[in-house]
Order: C-alpha cells, then sequence, then structure tokens
C-alpha cells in the first residue's frame, strides 16, 4: 500500500469518487480490449483459415471456428513448395546474420563507448550519417558486385552485406556508456587484460539484456527481409521462406486453406521467439526509445 | 593527456615531412591497433556494400545499360525521361496516397492507444505485448492474409458488410480499393510499434504536471491535447519522419497485394498499387533497365528528403 501512495504517476483516475473511478476504469479497460481484438484479430482469422478447407472459407456465411484441417492443408503446402528447405535457409540466415551483428556491433560500439583513440569521433560522425542513406541507392550495384563474386542464388549474399550495422552499433554505444562503469575496466586493466579480454569478461556480461533486444530485432528483420532476396536468391532451389510464400501465393491464389497453412507457418516462429522474451522486449524498447 | 592533445592537434596541421610530432600520432594510432581492428568489419563492409555501390549508381544513373551489353553514356536523359515518365507520377501519386491513409489514422490511434496505456495500471505488459504483436508478423504472409479477409466474393470484410445490408466492395478491382487494402496493412503492422514509442515518451513526462492540470480542473481529454501532445512534440516528430522514409519506400504489401488482384499487370487494377519502389523493382530487375532504374532510386532518394526537410520545417515553424 505504501508504494501505491508513494507512486509519482496516478494518472487521469485518482482524484474522482470510487464509482466514477470503477467505470472510467471499465470504459478504459473496455476500450483498450477492444484494440486489443482489432490487433490480434487477423492473426485468429488466419489460424481460422488455415484449419478449414477452402471450401468452408468460401461458405457463405464463412465458417468462423477453428476446423480441423490444418495437417492436410500444411500437407498440400508441403506438396506444392519445398517449405523446409526454404524455412532451412530462411534460420541459417536469420541466425547467422543475428549472431554476426551482435558480435561486431557491441565490439565496435564497446570501442566507441569507452577508448580513446585518434580519428574516434570523425570515425563516429561518418557511422551516424550513413544512417541517413536510402538502401534502394545501393540495391543495383549490390546485385552486380553479387554476380561478380558469384554468390546470387547463395545464402551469403543475404549474410554478409548484412554482418554489421550503423544502428545497432549507435543504439549499443549508448547504452553501453551508462551501463559500463569505468573503474571495472581499470580494475581489468590493472590484472592485466587487454583489450578483448576486456571486452569478453567486463563488457559482454554487462550488456546482455542490450543484446537480447538488438538480436530479437535483427533476427525478425533478417527473417522478413523480402526486396533483397527475391532480388539474389535466382535459384528456385534455395529461397527464403519470403520468397517461396510469395511464389505459392502466385501460382496457387485461389487455394486459401493451403496458402493460409503456409503464412501461418511462416508466422508461428517470429512469435516463438518474441513471446519466449515478450516482457524483456517491449519494456527495453521502452528504456531505448526514451533514451535514444 | 590534454597537453598530448595539442601537440597531437598541432601535428595534424604541420605538412608532411616532420618526422617528431608527426611520429607521436602515429604512435598513439599504432598503439590503438586493437580499437581500429575492433571497429573495421563496419567500416570494411560499408565501403564494399554500401559506398562503392552508391557512387555506382549515381554513375549508373547517366548510363544506358541492360546488364549484358555495353555501358552507353547518355548524360542526363534518364533524369530527363523520369520528369516526363507518367507512370512515374502515377506511382509516386499511389504512394503519397497510401502513405497519407495509412500514416494519419496509424498515428493518430497510436497517440490515443498510448495515452489510454499511461492510464491503465493493471495488465500493462499484457496490453503491450498485444498491441505490439502485428509488428513482429511476416509481411509477406500477412499481406497474403489481408487480399484474403478483402476478398472481393469471400473475404470476411465484405461479409460483414452485407450482414449490414450493404453489399460487397471491390477491394481488389479497384485503384483505390487496393490502395486501402495495402495501407490497412501498414497501419495494423505499424499502430501498435509507435504507440509503445509514445508511451515511452509519455512516460518521461513528470508526474506532476498533470497533477497540477488536475489540480486546475483539467479532465482526460484537454490534459491530452494541452500537455500530452504538446509535451510529446519532438517523438511524434520522429515517427512522423520515420513513417515518411517507411511509407515513401513501401514495397513488399504493394507487391504481394497487387499480384493477388485479379489481373496480371504489375501493380494490380488500373496499376493502382503500382508504388514507387515496385515500379523501381520492374524496371530494374523485371525490364534489366539498371541505367532508368538508378534513375528513379535517385529520384525517390530525393523525394524522401524533401518530405523530411518539408517536416522539419513545419516542426519548427510550430515552435514559434
Amino acid at each position: 500500500m505504501a508504494l501505491a501512495i508513494k507512486n509519482p504517476r496516478p494518472p487521469v483516475l485518482r482524484r474522482a469518487s470510487s464509482r466514477r473511478t470503477k467505470t472510467r476504469g471499465l470504459a478504459l479497460h473496455g476500450t483498450l480490449i477492444l484494440g486489443v481484438a482489432v490487433s490480434l484479430f487477423p492473426l485468429y482469422w488466419l489460424f481460422v483459415m488455415a484449419t478449414n478447407t477452402t471450401e468452408a472459407i468460401y461458405a457463405s456465411p464463412p465458417t468462423l471456428t477453428v476446423g480441423k484441417e490444418l495437417l492436410t492443408n500444411i500437407g498440400h503446402v508441403l506438396e506444392n513448395v519445398n517449405f523446409f528447405a526454404s524455412m532451412a535457409n530462411t534460420v541459417v540466415v536469420a541466425v547467422s546474420t543475428t549472431l554476426l551483428v551482435l558480435f561486431f556491433d557491441s565490439l565496435a560500439a564497446f570501442t566507441f563507448a569507452k577508448f580513446e583513440f585518434p580519428g574516434r569521433n570523425l570515425l563516429f560522425g561518418g557511422l551516424i550519417t550513413t544512417l541517413l542513406l536510402p538502401g534502394q541507392l545501393s540495391v543495383i550495384p549490390q546485385f552486380l558486385i553479387m554476380i561478380n563474386l558469384g554468390w546470387v542464388g547463395d545464402l551469403r549474399a543475404l549474410v554478409i552485406p548484412a554482418a554489421a550495422n550503423a544502428f545497432g552499433i549507435f543504439w549499443l554505444r549508448q547504452y553501453m556508456q551508462s551501463a559500463i562503469p569505468d573503474e571495472l575496466l581499470e580494475t581489468a586493466k590493472l590484472d592485466g587484460c587487454n583489450f578483448f579480454r576486456q571486452y569478453l569478461t567486463v563488457c559482454l556480461p554487462l550488456i546482455r539484456p542490450a543484446l537480447g533486444f538488438l538480436g530479437m530485432f535483427t533476427f525478425i528483420a533478417a527473417w522478413n527481409d523480402y526486396l533483397w532476396p527475391l532480388i539474389v536468391l535466382t535459384n528456385p532451389d534455395k529461397l527464403t521462406l519470403q520468397v517461396a510464400l510469395s511464389q505459392l501465393n502466385t501460382a496457387h491464389g485461389k487455394d486459401y486453406g493451403m496458402l493460409m497453412a503456409g503464412a501461418l507457418m511462416a508466422v508461428v516462429p517470429l512469435l516463438v521467439v518474441f513471446l519466449f522474451g515478450a516482457k524483456q522486449f517491449v519494456s527495453d524498447a521502452v528504456k531505448g526509445a526514451v533514451k535514444g | 593527456m590534454a597537453a598530448l592533445d595539442t601537440v597531437a592537434a598541432k601535428a595534424i596541421q604541420l605538412p608532411p615531412g616532420q618526422p617528431v610530432k608527426g611520429r607521436s600520432v602515429g604512435r598513439r594510432m599504432l598503439k590503438a591497433w586493437p580499437q581500429y581492428l575492433a571497429i573495421s568489419p563496419f567500416y570494411a563492409l560499408f565501403l564494399v556494400f554500401g559506398a562503392a555501390p552508391i557512387a555506382f549508381s549515381l554513375y549508373l544513373s547517366f548510363h544506358s545499360w541492360n546488364g549484358l551489353g555495353s555501358i552507353t553514356f547518355v548524360g542526363l536523359k534518364q533524369y530527363a525521361f523520369l520528369i516526363s515518365d507518367s507512370t512515374f507520377y502515377l506511382a509516386l501519386r499511389n504512394t503519397l496516397v497510401i502513405f497519407v491513409i495509412s500514416t494519419v489514422p496509424m498515428l493518430s490511434f497510436a497517440l490515443v492507444i498510448a495515452f489510454m496505456l499511461n492510464s491503465a495500471k493493471r495488465f500493462s505488459t499484457f496490453y503491450r505485448v498485444a498491441y505490439f504483436i502485428p509488428n513482429v508478423t511476416s509481411v509477406v504472409a500477412m499481406a497474403i492474409l489481408f487480399t484474403s479477409i478483402f476478398g472481393n466474393q469471400f473475404g470476411i470484410i465484405n461479409a460483414a458488410l452485407n450482414v449490414f445490408g450493404i453489399g460487397n466492395v471491390g477491394w481488389l478491382s479497384s485503384p483505390f480499393g487496393l490502395k486501402v487494402v495495402i495501407a490497412a496493412l501498414m497501419a495494423w503492422q505499424y499502430t501498435g510499434y509507435n504507440a509503445i514509442i509514445y508511451l515511452a515518451g509519455m512516460q518521461a513526462i513528470s508526474g506532476e504536471v498533470y497533477e497540477a492540470a488536475r489540480m486546475d480542473g483539467a479532465g482526460a481529454v484537454s490534459i491530452f491535447f494541452r500537455i500530452t501532445i504538446p509535451l510529446l512534440r519532438p517523438i511524434i516528430l520522429f515517427t512522423v519522419i520515420m513513417s515518411t522514409i517507411g511509407g515513401l519506400q513501401g514495397f513488399t504489401e504493394a507487391q504481394i497485394i497487387s499480384t493477388s488482384s485479379s489481373t496480371s499487370v504489375s501493380g494490380g487494377v488500373g496499376q493502382g498499387g503500382l508504388t514507387l519502389m515496385l515500379y523501381f523493382y520492374n524496371q530494374a530487375f523485371g525490364n534489366n533497365n539498371f541505367g532508368y532504374g538508378a534513375a528513379i532510386a535517385w529520384g525517390v532518394f530525393i523525394i524522401i528528403t524533401l518530405f523530411t526537410a518539408l517536416n522539419w520545417q513545419l516542426a519548427r515553424s510550430k515552435d514559434k
């Protein structure tokens, strides 16, 4: 109770009489729940369609409840595209991109946050400037580079250019400036830790929450990337999930039951990853935005 | 340390061939080799996959090339064609209409949702997660889903409209309908995302400000318009700019939804779903017009820059 009184942010409701407070609370939560319903309905509907036959979806009035045809629909997806291979490709791309980004970004951010060296400010300024350059300017030449490297149709074309990014370095540096006390680094230095050992033993353990946040963000972005894979993955046997799904849509646009089963399978892994760290994700997003 | 820095600063200004002072910067640089090594991956990758391609795309935009034959210099012809290309203007109009009808409701709802979330103490984690979920779904999958939700004959939206006695709306068979579907998907995906950003800003506003307003008898509505929105101005500007950059570069939603429309023309019926980036993709990778594709990319870049500058200007003029 004492805590509740101390809370400096007792918004709109506190001064009203208790009955008014209650109705207001009901109205507030009622509206918020309505918003949640709009937010989540498409996903429920995706599940309904993925578990029904196309005929049931086309029926009038349409079927509104979860059906029993999920496995049949998934079976049809597997007959038409090499779904598991595309999923495996996507997992390889998303996981390796995420690991590389976490390593390179945190190492660079640690250096910028905690070390002095000639040209530091100039280099960091340059890094910030690259944030302003939109990706589409480099798409055509990047494709030509991939041709020259022989990486067209190869997953390396997706992973390597994305292996380090300015946003992650900038964001982690902000985080590290307050999260890593200079005294700890001094102690580590006195103990004879070199630069890389300081990164491993002092920096990494202290920035775990930030790495979790950046990792999830990177993973989701890599999983969802569409324009670049569409351009560079020319081999029909080696696609990512998004491109395979798009081809399924073009070729079998009328078989909703099957299409939705495919869409569902592309979404579920992301939702699992997100819900796994949801609480931290949402609160870290909040912190990052305030600091930024 | 300070003395060393001034020495170093002077050394930079000296012409080359001044061995004594030059060496002290050099020595500091040599000593910092682990630091340079640590930051080098980003710069190496940017050089190869960012800077060099951007320079080359500028070069390409003054040339004509199909990717196989020889590259021919054509001067400003690609840009001259661009400013007289009616399809480019159609794509620009489409993009702007989609941007407006998605962003305005999206950011308005996001503000209201954030304001309500800021008042709701119970279930706050549940609400945040639920509102954020649309943003972590796959865009391609959701675009396929939305074409079915807005389906002309069997879509759930039209089924619901029928219940209220309104006949089927041809969402996917009219140029404006296509834009509505694309905009609805973008708004659905980003409303909760923006609400979470606004919520962060609102939580940074001191509780005393609200307390003082309530002492003066202000209700929730006037607090929202007179306190929350003015204090959130910088964050609102940030989200408007981010939405402008994202909205003007929209590709995936438009590409998937317009291919599902009842025609084989890229961009769907009447090319109503042809966005700037979709037009860029068709020209560069459908027709192998690398020179013209590069010119379109620079055109889009200039348009985005103008809009961002306009946003800044509007925000600043309001400050007075």
